[in-house]
């Protein structure tokens, strides 16, 4: 069979890698009841977190994510905070969470600024002046040196979710 | 707030709603008196409010939090009261 589409091969990432400290930023933090501003730095102060950048609240490869991590739930099993970050408003953040049904918080940054400090911007065909991160998974340590990284290389493309457990299982 | 302001966790909580001009008077007086302060925003529907209610018994804002002095406040002359007395010139 001949399946007749293109998958987006995306320009090559200029990201931070295995071993080296991640960039701390502030952001709003949402959960399902309110945001506020949060550094990165805090959350890895009580241990792990694994970092995920994902793509605009609404587009399915966002709701694939979080369902499959959310039925995964790692953080049951594992001494891991797991965190989101992508363009969407804390409001579109808050009826995402809602939808999803998820515990997990998320961060939000409209203007991109935290993907352009990590190397990993997208910019969106047709839709102007639309900046977004591409998928990207970092699994930080509490002084958030990077232990793992995944950033997607096209589009859509997914992270290695039994690769991105084993990372987390071998912390 | 400058970074400094988010990790160094200040003492108080100011629960919020965008574009609430009762919050921006509290917001002012906080400045006023340089308080340092760290916003919680909540969503328009009262129905969203839930930790609200849970830390000051109704879904009203703008309420604060103070762990410096014990205090959960709502209504914003309360709030503006409260924190003259406490953090005034006055106090």
């Amino acid at each position: 069979m001949d399946l007749d589409f293109d998958v987006v091969e995306l320009d090559e990432s200029d990201h931070p890698t295995e071993g080296v400290q991640a960039p701390d930023f502030v952001r709003p933090l949402v959960n399902d009841e309110y945001w506020e501003d949060v550094a990165l730095s805090e959350l890895t102060a009580d241990g792990p977190v694994l970092l995920v950048f994902y793509t605009m609240d609404g587009d399915f490869p966002a709701t694939y994510i979080w369902n499959e991590l959310r039925d995964r739930a790692w953080d049951d099993d594992y001494d891991v905070t797991i965190v989101g970050l992508s363009i969407s408003s804390p409001y579109e953040h808050k009826t995402f969470i809602e939808e999803r049904e998820m515990d997990y918080q998320l961060f939000s940054d409209p203007q991109n600024g935290v993907a352009e400090e990590y190397g990993i911007t997208n910019d969106l065909d047709g839709m102007a002046g639309i900046s977004e991160p591409r998928p990207a998974v970092f699994l930080l340590d509490g002084d958030r040196t990077i232990q793992y990284v995944w950033v997607a290389q096209e589009w859509p493309d997914f992270p290695d979710y039994d690769e991105v457990e084993n990372e987390i299982a071998a912390l | 707030m400058s970074d400094s302001a988010v990790t160094d966790d200040p003492s108080i909580t100011l629960y919020r709603l965008q574009a609430c001009p009762f919050c921006e008077r509290v917001v002012r007086t906080l400045d006023e008196y340089d308080l340092e302060y760290r916003s919680r925003f909540v969503e328009p529907m009262h129905s969203e409010r839930n930790v609200v209610k849970r830390i000051s018994g109704n879904r009203t804002v703008p309420a604060i939090v103070d762990e410096t002095t014990g205090v959960t406040m709502s209504e914003s002359a309360n709030i503006v009261g409260y924190l003259e007395t406490t953090y005034g010139n006055g106090a």
